[in-house]
């Protein structure tokens, strides 16, 4: 019996398996694609409702209760209803994804708005912002960091779950978790899980690097404590009663 | 009679199922001067002053600023024609101190050039150092970011500043000397600014009138702050005024007759060996140290509040009060020492100013 992990590594690292239609780079592109495809249309959908729920607080309790009941619908049950409803083809499973990572997204921008002070909110209409000088020149840039914690679950989430869709079946990595399931080829399946795997923490990696481009200065200096500066008064000339004398 | 600024005809505002915030509130608020909202909490103030720029709809009743009615104007439009500083500084968390007060310019359409020009003149006048303009608000001490609230609060030039406890947060020391920064600034700008605040002191030291709220938004009473502390209008006030508005009704008393008398001093507490009377200890400059003693070892004595020429009968009383050789360090505007004044005196002279008062009236 041979060692399954020599038998993955072989299995990765030879070159035939990375070519052609049904290669791996094929496979991860397709996985990319549908992945991407899934997240436009639910951020197209739940980024605007997010940012109105947060800044309004209106049906915030009604959004709470269907995005929970979103999470607890079963993936696969979900995938396979929509292509008997729907019939084959791409977009099906689309949408049965789309609708299970609206809740994360949903949760993630609708936290990230709520997540700012609201003195700071308030201070800001009181300056005389309109409404929506207020969503999107306060509660947007200060609410991206939380929001950026919504948004990179739900990508990992995506990428993972993505691979359901090799049942129906169409491309993606998945493809050689079920098609080594028939053929009992452990090492494909194995193969095809840990380049899940890393596909998710490179996109990870990737969205790291893009919250640290794209979060405000100001945030990331509070966020890693500071260094808050004191005695920078140029006039505070000491005021009212001064106490005399006592030691220096 | 000052011109009215800002005017509150009946205005009542009642949130849903209690009693009401503010109930029947009519006012007038005069231009180029500080009106303070002094009460309890639950007693309306801030909600009154947030209905002047709408931040809250009053239920009944109209608010006017330089005659308009300013419920006919566009919120956020009315907003940017007032400043308005709060507790917590409120600054943007995410924009440099610079941008921060450029804040309202920026709204009203100014180019970021001169907005920020603007806004570099506007520390200066705030007493901070240029160099803070590039920093974020959570570099700064609480004191700082009070005074970026304020310099952003003025950057449009705005005629009315709305203050709603600004102070609030910050140590006594840092309030008081932004309550005299404040001060400073109103004789400069002549602003017409409502200013609220739960401490009767800072109501005093601050305000030209004096609005004390009840609690059930009533107006108890709305005078200059050396009647509130002389005369309350009723009980409410007379117990919200506390029990050392004796005292502090002497901060409007002038303290200029009180007799200085000429004091020992040493420039180092072992020089006063073998004195038979307390002596003060100076520096090089006959700036006061601190008191050393008739009593040998003693070293030097911390002394107590110093009363500087041209202050009030308050200051003058606790200067002698808060000595320990029972005698208050009178100082000139320089802070060097002048002399020392007598407690039984400033007494006398407090007796003094009750009699001519009752005189004149």
């Amino acid at each position: 019996m041979s060692d399954i992990f020599t038998d993955t590594f072989a299995w990765l690292t030879d070159p035939d398996h990375w070519s052609g239609s049904g290669g791996i780079a094929t496979r991860l592109l397709e996985h990319l694609e549908y992945s991407g495809l899934v997240l436009l249309i639910a951020a197209a959908i739940a980024v605007p409702v997010g940012l109105f729920i947060g800044h309004t607080g209106h049906g915030r309790v009604a959004a709470v209760a269907f995005a929970g009941a979103l999470r607890a619908l079963p993936t696969l049950g979900l995938l396979v209803l929509f292509a008997l409803l729907a019939g084959s083809g791409l977009m099906p499973p689309v949408w049965a994804l789309v609708i299970l990572t609206v809740p994360p997204l949903l949760a993630g921008t609708y936290a990230g708005i709520s997540s700012v002070d609201p003195t700071v909110v308030d201070a800001a209409r009181a300056m005389g912002m309109t409404e929506l000088q207020v969503l999107f020149r306060v509660e947007l840039p200060n609410g991206l960091q939380v929001m950026f914690g919504g948004i990179r679950t739900a990508v990992l989430q995506v990428i993972a779950t993505v691979s359901v869709v090799a049942y129906l079946p169409l491309g993606g990595l998945g493809r050689y978790l079920f098609d080594g399931l028939v053929l009992q080829d452990f090492p494909r399946m194995l193969g095809g899980s840990l380049l899940i795997a890393a596909l998710a923490i490179a996109v990870d990696l990737v969205l790291a690097v893009a919250e640290r481009i794209f979060l405000p200065h100001g945030l990331s200096i509070d966020s890693r404590g500071g260094h808050k500066a004191a005695g920078d008064l140029a006039a505070a000339a000491p005021a009212g009663a001064a106490v005399q004398g006592g030691t220096a | 009679m000052a011109e009215a600024m800002i005017e509150f005809q009946s205005v009542t505002k009642q949130y849903q199922g209690g009693q009401p915030a503010v109930d029947g509130l009519s006012m007038s608020i005069d231009k180029g001067s500080i009106t303070v909202f002094v009460g309890p909490s639950g007693c309306g103030k801030t909600t009154s002053l947030r209905m002047i720029n709408r931040m809250v709809e009053p239920t009944s009743g109209t608010i006017t600023v330089a005659g308009k009615d300013v419920s006919n104007e566009p919120a956020a439009q009315l907003r940017r024609s007032m400043g308005y500083v709060m507790q917590s500084s409120g600054l943007m968390p995410h924009r440099s101190v610079l941008d921060n007060i450029a804040t309202v310019p920026r709204l009203n359409g100014v180019s970021r050039a001169a907005a920020r020009k603007r806004a570099e003149e506007l520390l200066d006048v705030v007493g901070l150092a240029s160099t803070l303009g590039k920093r974020y608000p959570s570099q700064l001490s609480g004191g700082q970011q009070q005074r970026v609230g304020v310099a952003r609060a003025l950057a449009a030039d705005p005629p009315v500043l709305l203050m709603d406890e600004p102070f609030s947060a910050v140590d006594p020391v840092v309030r008081d000397e932004l309550q005299q920064e404040l001060l400073r600034l109103q004789r400069e700008l002549a602003k017409t600014i409502v200013f609220v605040t739960h401490d009767i002191d800072e109501a005093t030291v601050l305000g030209d009138k004096v609005a004390v709220f009840a609690v059930g938004g009533k107006l108890a009473q709305y005078a200059a702050p050396e009647e509130i502390l002389r005369a309350p209008a009723n009980d409410f006030v007379a117990s919200f005024v506390g029990r050392d508005r004796g005292f502090r009704h002497l901060s409007f008393n002038a303290a200029d007759a009180v007799r200085i008398h000429p004091v020992k001093t040493v420039e180092a507490p072992e020089l006063a060996a073998g004195n038979s009377e307390w002596a003060v200890v100076v520096d090089a400059g006959s700036r006061p140290l601190g008191w050393a003693s008739p009593r040998d070892g003693a070293g030097l004595i911390p002394g107590g509040s110093l009363f500087r020429r041209g202050d009030s009968l308050r200051r003058a009383l606790d200067a002698a009060l808060s000595s320990p050789a029972g005698m208050g360090v009178v100082v000139d505007e320089h802070g060097r020492l002048v002399g020392v004044l007598k407690a039984d005196e400033v007494l006398a002279l407090i007796e003094e100013t009750r009699h001519k008062r009752e005189d004149a009236t």
